[in-house]
């Protein structure tokens, strides 16, 4: 990475679409960049924190990271945020106020679409926001592009003092190509100026900009229908012209490389005359776009026709696979040629092989234990300890955004439903998730007296999206000392009692399962923090490895249900227990040299077969 | 090689080196002025599941993700997943595939089978693979993170441009910060090359 940063002006780099918005970024002397992380967008700002004279930070959550940058613009100075596209919705309140207020200094918000859901609980469209908010949407295809597109958002964003939204997605954000950089030009904001009619959007201030962010989408629009971010690119084969943006334009090129295609770089305001232009020179107009039917919706209202989602999907990543077959049907028989055949051989069956929870991880005991637990509804949240709802635990009854599982539990409690009379309610959420969105759904428990017992799993690290630092480890984003916050001080002062909250070792299961147990048999809102770092950043200590003693385990199978991944199932069996019933038997071993010795499988041997690795 | 442009799919499973192979076949291919694109499906940022990198280069370069049945050369990391993935492979693509099983926590608890002959099944399947066990060779070299390497060598004549590239752009990996390592690699290299030319 570092080669990447010292990289001098005009050589070759090979940059993720990630890297190359960041390089950009600091090539356009931004001062301020926020976000939270999120996947596709995290190495967004990793890589932005590595280059030197930028303020860089990981805020609690999208909606703060966006406040950040609107102040850092308020004082004339260039900022950036960024975030994954459910960020945005969080960021939302802010954004549709944002476009009032205008940017003095240059802003880019870099919004990243999981298209086709590799790690996200929705897919959506972020280009909505553009037609929201009022804001011009640029569309980068790779990450020479983005990188490209990043450094005219900032002149854009000047030009006409807004922010500029950067839509990327998976496959601009995580594909590596080839980029050429330049130099870094300084920027400096010329400080705050006065002006309660412009920051203070009182509703008689804001009622005398509504007409301004009107105009300028107007003059937007004019920009866009002779922007050269869109591009007409020829081709000899006019029985199909396409209209498309980001990566799909790449899929389209390759897949028919003779048809003329019309690449919406800058694709909202959208250039409807460019287009209208484009269509008479062609025999039918089809919009190749992702995922939503954005630009083929408002063409067909400005009277084109056009083909887009009705041949094409409507959900996941499109690509010269996808498009070959469903353009070569709408040409006819006469291109089959054109059309490959059907894939050369099938996909052969093979188990599916999830992720799993590391070896030792300290989300293991916590599952462990839920999962012994009967008439318990588990209200669940976004991070790794996500995957409690696969095998071997089944303990996650809900999950829906962040933070959600706070009021969702409180609705559980205040809903129940006849047969949900005797249950208890419990919610389970991760250090960082809390400090995003879950304070406040705690303070709501807190505040109407919830029977509901929360799991704060303090794991010091967002875990799922790579291990960036949060308040909880006490570390900023380059690794250097922040203050740590005090989880028990901090549920208290939302109003928890002192004597219902608890911090427990997840990696003792007895104390674990001892504490749920007690705190869920009391009607009143109760708080759990679990204490044990993630496996994989630096706090986190190896103890002794483990083995399996073959001659002293029964086959029982109970530390298979801890689903630590290093426990492996050697043989099988069978056994006819005094009673007549048959059980199963399971020997096991363990993958020693993936074992970093928690011990949670020994608590659960009542053989004592487990033992230090020798 | 279809259309100029030479497509290779790299496989295996999270946290086995899978990333770095292909990262290090691009710099190869960069360093030949070739356009290069590289692209991965990791799911979630999880240990243990399926990993795919795609890496495609030649004079021009669209799309980064390679079309079923046009991949020239399948690298598999770990058997079940060179037989997951094999239908990318073109009529006349090579299977590299180390025969290491690694069994998911799901199949060691009985509730899917890890198939018997894995190899066995992609060779009925109609592809050319050839298959060894690259785990023997890290070990014997004295660590099994060399398996990387091994895997690399093993490709390395398959590739549109000397074996000797690929090697060197491994090797400068090394050079600078781990020069104790430069000649265990090279040597891992070789040993691959020659496991290929026998499997």
């Amino acid at each position: 990475m570092n080669a990447v940063i010292k990289a001098p002006a005009a050589t070759r780099q090979f940059l993720s679409g990630n890297e190359a918005v960041a390089r950009a970024v600091w090539e356009c002397g931004v001062k301020v960049a926020a976000a939270y992380p999120g996947t596709p967008a995290s190495e967004m700002l990793e890589s932005v924190a590595r280059y030197p004279d930028i303020y860089a930070e990981w805020s609690v959550n999208e909606k703060v990271s966006l406040e950040v940058a609107i102040g850092a613009s308020m004082t004339g100075s260039r900022s950036f945020c960024c975030m994954k596209h459910v960020g945005m919705n969080v960021a939302s309140d802010a954004l549709m106020t944002l476009t009032l207020t205008g940017t003095p200094g240059g802003m880019v918000i870099a919004i990243a679409d999981d298209v086709g859901m590799s790690s996200s609980q929705n897919e959506q469209d972020s280009r909505y926001w553009g037609r929201f908010a009022h804001l011009p949407i640029l569309e980068p295809a790779d990450s020479q592009e983005a990188y490209a597109m990043t450094k005219r958002a900032y002149a854009l964003s000047e030009q006409f003092q807004c922010p500029v939204i950067l839509r990327m997605t998976t496959r601009v954000c995580h594909v590596k190509c080839l980029v050429v950089g330049g130099e870094r030009e300084a920027h400096q904001g010329a400080g705050f100026v006065k002006d309660p009619t412009r920051w203070v959007m009182v509703p008689g201030n804001a009622k005398r900009r509504l007409p301004m962010q009107l105009q300028r989408e107007a003059d937007l629009l004019a920009v866009a229908e002779q922007s050269d971010l869109n591009v007409l690119d020829e081709g000899s084969d006019r029985r199909i012209g396409f209209v498309t943006s980001g990566p799909a334009a790449m899929h389209v090129r390759e897949a028919f490389p003779d048809m003329p295609m019309l690449k919406l770089g800058m694709s909202w305001p959208l250039p409807v005359e460019k287009v209208r232009a484009f269509a008479a020179t062609v025999e039918r107009l089809v919009v190749v776009e992702e995922t939503e039917p954005l630009i083929e919706t408002e063409l067909r209202a400005a009277g084109l026709s056009v083909l887009g989602k009705e041949i094409l999907p409507r959900i996941g990543e499109l690509s010269p696979a996808v498009l070959r077959p469903r353009i070569g049907k709408l040409l006819g028989e006469a291109v089959v040629e054109e059309v490959p055949a059907a894939p050369v051989r099938p996909a052969l069956e093979v188990f599916p092989r999830p992720p799993t929870m590391c070896p030792a991880c300290p989300h293991l005991g916590v599952y462990f234990t839920l999962s012994q637990m009967k008439n318990v509804i588990i209200s669940g949240d976004i991070g790794c300890y996500s995957l409690g709802v696969g095998h071997p635990w089944n303990s996650l009854d809900s999950l829906v955004s962040m933070g959600a599982s706070m009021g969702i539990a409180l609705g559980l409690d205040k809903g129940r439903g006849k047969s949900d009379e005797n249950k208890k309610v419990l919610a389970v959420i991760g250090d960082s998730t809390f400090m995003h969105m879950g304070m406040t759904g705690l303070l709501d428990i807190t505040y109407h007296g919830g029977n509901v017992t929360v799991l704060i799993l303090d794991n010091r690290t967002v875990g799922m999206t790579g291990g960036q630092n949060t308040p909880a480890n006490g570390r900023d984003i380059h690794g250097n000392p922040a203050p740590r916050i005090d989880f028990v001080k901090l549920v208290e002062a939302l109003g928890v009692r002192r004597e219902r909250i608890r911090e427990v070792d997840p990696y003792e299961l007895p104390t674990l399962f001892k504490a749920l147990r007690e705190e869920t048999k009391i009607e009143e809102p109760s708080v759990i923090i679990t204490n044990r770092p993630c496996v994989l950043i630096e706090d986190y200590v190896k103890r002794e490895q483990l083995m399996v003693e073959e001659d002293r385990c029964t086959g029982c199978g109970t530390c298979i249900e801890v689903g630590c991944p290093a426990i492996l199932v050697t043989r099988r069996g069978k056994e006819i227990k005094p009673n007549g019933r048959e059980v199963d038997l399971s020997f096991v071993r363990i993958e020693t040299s993936a074992c970093t010795g928690c011990n949670l499988c020994v608590q659960t041997c009542g053989q004592k077969a487990i033992v230090p690795a020798v | 090689m279809n259309n100029n442009t030479t497509n290779i799919l790299v496989v295996g499973t999270g946290g086995q080196g899978v990333m770095t192979a292909a990262e290090i076949l691009a710099q190869a291919a960069i360093g030949q002025g070739l356009d290069v694109k590289k692209t991965e499906v990791a799911g979630m940022a999880q240990r243990g599941g399926v990993v795919s990198s795609h890496v495609r280069f030649g004079p021009k370069v669209l799309s980064p993700e390679i079309v079923v049945g046009e991949a020239d050369i399948l690298v598999g990391f770990e058997a079940a997943e060179a037989m997951r993935w094999c239908h990318y492979l073109r009529p006349g693509g090579v299977g590299m595939v180390n025969t290491l099983r690694l069994t998911p926590p799901i199949v060691s608890v009985g509730l899917f089978d890890y198939p018997a002959d894995p190899i066995g099944e992609v060779r009925a399947a109609g592809v050319r693979v050839h298959d060894f066990d690259a785990g023997a060779i890290a070990r014997q070299l004295g660590a099994l993170n060399l398996v990387n390497t091994v895997m690399l060598g093993a490709i390395a004549d398959l590739l549109p441009f000397p074996a000797d590239v690929l090697k060197e752009c491994i090797l400068d990996r090394f050079r600078v910060g781990k020069p104790q390592w430069v000649e265990v690699n090279a040597r891992a290299f070789d040993l691959g090359r020659a496991a290929a030319k026998t499997a």
